[in-house]
């Protein structure tokens, strides 16, 4: 019966951290736009080749 | 609608807008293109690479009426201190800036937009929000200017939309996550204590060895500390303000009941050595603020609280010593001379010095057709022209005209009264009341044989009269009722809305705009026939007069040339004279023509024209009725009082009167302060009013109204400030929507006695003393559960049956 204590531990710290993951979900606004994902990821990649690569930015919003 | 379409297939349609080529068709790349506009951009995005704009949304390109505005119009983006207000973020190498841009319509528009880094390269991240049509733009600001970008924009037909109010001190743009937080917080913290509190549901706690029960009941108390702590507080802040007022709210039993709860099994577990309820306390939290989120169902792209800034330009272009310069609205002083193009709104109320003036009014009352107006007159602030260039003189500042004026009034001042208790918080102060004289009645009656059972009966009485299910049954049923409201193109403010439509008793409507369509009115000449000649002195006569008839009259003329009359008079009520060739032309009522009184039996004006007495013909003009409103006027006589404020003259009084009945109230030439006093003395007066109209000249009355309902025909587009926004198209629908109001208020009152029925049952066993924890654990979610589901269904159904019955497709 002592497994239990450990089972207690591991699904505490389990739920928590999706708690966790769920917070910085919302900081970074993952939910503050749910509609312009679904048309952005039809899009086809472009083969031109004038495209010049985003440069990552130092600091996102 | 399809029958158009079939036949203009067989015509040119543009490559890029997708509109029909009117003249002949400008081919390029063996594509057709309406205007050098559509073509200049297809050829920017083909030289880019970027064609494939034109796969993902099948009428992608907007149509680029830009030539004619100026090149110099974005000056003001120069500015340090322009470029400081707008931006969201700015190192020494990057500026980040947001733009609303109100084009976005497709996916080709975000894809394109997305792709900005390919026209230029120093742009480098470019996202769109679709839903908000705004972009987010990062770009190398040392080699790439703010205006450059704004300019590449509107090239490519995606103008951002930069308005007054942006420049005044920007509340930053913040969603309320904190509520999500909180109610994430209590999810996890309930769902964890369900389940270390399920051996005690089911007495199996013997069966477990005595140390398990002991970590169980600490790690209960422990996830219990966030839920108090932190996702109650906003109850327990809502509380203390209400008191400290003077008042009893809804939140104050809450947080009794949280507090006797908490307290409570604090005392149990330490003294008693017991489990305590605080998966209680989890679940009723838990379910409170999911009632709260349900509550704050909120319309993104609408605005509620825009005022005359959001619709005037942020800079105009002066006439200076210096030659033209660019300046902010604010600057704008009396006696500048400004400089409005084709297509720019006037900023203040002015005299018209140089140029051909058609201004387009419709921002303020509504009427589309645009009014010709001769140097030297005043032109009010708010017009939009819609010809060449034009100089004029300002008479008064921005913030002081005609128009503006209204927002310097007290109502706009002092915003919407707050003493109007909702039904639960006026409910919540009797019921507390009730719940400690039966908490202190059995404290009294048990305190004569024990003391502990009378302290226990004392706190279980707190606790299960809680009126988690009484604070629920308000956001969930004014929670639904706006939901099914937006589904039919009502959009209200807040769930608060709700409560004051049903309260409403009067109803005022405006009349152009609202209740009339403008562009669906009909005109037919009747008589002789009209040659070239007539016509032109008839088209050189009602240009210049701002009635609404006359607009009508000028646009079925036509393109015709307008005679030179001389010595145009107006009058009022009468109609309009001019001499041509020696001979009096008149255009007017019969009555003013000399033929007597005409009565027509439809539903219509007739102006006469006579020619040196001689009566040629008339006009018939048949207002544009919307949809619906009839019948609706009918229903809502049956509800209240109706009213009518126009700011037309009254033309129209005897066919209004003769469709709508003797008992609605007519008011014509009403200026925007006078309909903000009509409804004023009807709210002095104590009626609960509700006041629908659309331009800007209702803005005030929409505000000082208990209820203000502007009606648009697109509900992106314009919009004065209101409590809520009506699809011009279901106005027939008005009564519908006000009596499912009034019924969701007895949704709430049914649910109110279904949770009083919970309460009663709890109360009952918790004087006896009976109250166990499984008692409890059911108790509570079933009572919220039930009256979740019960308002939820109830609106549903009775939103369903008001509509079949009515024949309405409600989806």
């Amino acid at each position: 019966m002592e497994v239990i204590f450990i089972l207690i531990g591991v699904s505490l710290v389990l739920a928590s951290s999706f708690l966790f993951l769920f917070f910085r979900a919302m900081k970074k606004g993952q939910f503050d736009d749910t509609y312009t994902p679904s048309v952005r990821i039809l899009f086809d990649s472009h083969k031109n080749k004038k495209t010049v690569k985003p440069k990552p930015s130092p600091k996102t919003k | 609608m399809n029958m158009k379409e079939v036949k203009q297939k067989d015509r040119t349609l543009c490559f890029h807008c997708g509109e029909q080529c009117l003249d002949e068709s400008l081919r390029y790349d063996e594509k057709d293109f309406c205007c050098p506009g559509c073509m200049l951009v297809y050829e920017v995005l083909n030289e880019n690479g970027l064609s494939s704009y034109y796969e993902y949304g099948e009428k992608p390109g907007i149509k680029n009426d830009n030539n004619n505005k100026s090149a110099n119009r974005f000056d003001y983006l120069e500015e340090p201190e322009v470029i400081q207000k707008l931006i969201d973020f700015q190192n020494e190498k990057e500026t980040h800036i947001s733009f609303d841009i109100p084009a976005i319509h497709c996916a080709s528009c975000v894809w394109l937009l997305e792709n900005l880094h390919r026209l230029n390269s120093n742009i480098f991240e470019s996202r769109v929000d679709y839903v908000k049509k705004e972009v987010h733009i990062k770009f190398v600001h040392n080699a790439l200017s703010l205006k450059e970008l704004v300019r590449l924009l509107a090239k490519i037909g995606y103008e951002p939309s930069i308005q007054l109010d942006a420049l005044e001190e920007k509340p930053k743009r913040r969603i309320d996550r904190k509520l999500i937080y909180k109610l994430a917080v209590a999810g996890f913290c309930f769902g964890n204590m369900m389940f270390f509190s399920l051996p005690e549901y089911f007495s199996e706690v013997s069966l477990l060895e005595e140390n398990f029960r002991g970590l169980f009941v600490q790690l209960n108390l422990a996830l219990s500390l966030p839920v108090i702590f932190y996702s109650a507080t906003d109850y327990y802040r809502s509380a203390w303000y209400s008191l400290s007022s003077g008042r009893v709210n809804m939140d104050v039993p809450i947080v009794m009941g949280i507090i006797s709860l908490f307290v409570y099994s604090l005392y149990e577990v330490i003294e008693l050595g017991e489990s305590g309820y605080f998966d209680s306390i989890g679940g009723l939290l838990f379910f409170l603020l999911i009632g709260k989120y349900f509550q704050q169902k909120t319309y993104d792209r609408l605005a509620f609280d825009r005022d005359y800034k959001s619709y005037f330009p942020l800079a105009v272009t002066r006439l200076g010593n210096k030659g033209e310069e660019v300046v902010s609205l604010p600057k704008i002083k009396v006696g500048d001379t400004l400089k409005i193009r084709h297509g720019e709104l006037i900023p203040a109320d002015s005299l018209l010095l140089e140029g051909e003036a058609r201004i387009d009014y419709s921002f303020v009352t509504g009427e589309e057709v645009p009014v010709f107006v001769k140097k030297g007159s005043l032109i009010y602030a708010g017009g939009r022209q819609q010809a060449g260039a034009l100089l004029l003189n300002v008479q008064k500042a921005p913030s002081q005209g005609y128009l503006t004026d209204l927002w310097n009034q007290d109502s706009f001042q002092l915003g919407k009264p707050k003493e109007l208790e909702s039904l639960a918080n006026a409910i919540s102060g009797k019921f507390t009341l009730v719940v400690l004289m039966v908490a202190f009645g059995a404290l009294a009656f048990w305190i004569q044989t024990d003391v502990s059972v009378a302290v226990k009966t004392f706190t279980s009485v707190l606790i299960v009269a809680c009126p988690c299910a009484l604070a629920m049954s308000t956001p969930f049923t004014l929670g639904n009722t706006l939901r099914v409201f937006g589904n039919r193109k009502f959009y209200l403010k807040n769930s608060h809305v709700v409560e004051q439509l049903a309260k409403a008793d009067t109803y005022i409507f405006d009349k152009t705009g609202t209740l009339t369509d403008p562009a669906a009115a009909t005109v037919n000449y009747i008589g002789f026939c009209l040659d070239e000649e007539n016509k032109s002195v008839i088209k050189g006569m009602v240009q210049h007069s701002m009635h609404a008839l006359s607009s009508r009259i000028n646009v079925w003329l036509g393109e015709i040339k307008p005679a030179y009359v001389e010595g145009i008079g107006e009058l009022p009520g009468k109609g309009i004279e001019a001499i041509y060739n020696g001979k009096i032309v008149r255009i007017g009522s019969a009555k003013w023509l000399g033929i007597g009184n005409i009565r027509t039996k439809d539903f219509g004006n007739r102006i006469y024209i006579s020619f040196d007495g001689e009566v040629k013909g008339y006009f018939h003009i048949q207002s544009g009725l919307r949809k619906g409103v009839e019948r609706s006027m009918d229903q809502l006589k049956d509800m209240g009082q109706v009213h009518l404020l126009s700011g037309d003259q009254d033309h129209d009084r005897e066919n209004l009167q003769k469709v709508f009945g003797a008992a609605v109230e007519m008011n014509f030439n009403q200026s925007p302060k006078e309909k903000l006093q009509y409804i004023k003395s009807l709210n002095d007066r104590g009626n609960k009013t509700v006041m629908v109209g659309d331009g800007l000249n209702d803005a005030g009355a929409l505000q000082e109204s208990r209820v203000g309902i502007a009606v648009t025909s697109q509900s992106t587009h314009f919009s004065p400030a209101s409590d809520a926004i009506m699809d011009a198209d279901v106005i027939g629908q008005l009564p519908q929507f006000i009596a499912l109001a009034k019924e969701s208020r007895n949704v709430i009152k049914a649910s109110f006695v279904l949770s009083f029925l919970y309460n009663i049952v709890g109360i009952s066993l918790a004087v006896q003393g009976l109250l166990s924890p499984v008692i409890c654990a059911i108790l509570m979610p079933l009572s919220s559960i039930s009256v979740v589901v019960f308002t939820t269904v109830m609106i549903n159904y009775l939103a369903m049956r008001k509509g079949s019955k009515n024949n309405y497709s409600w989806k």
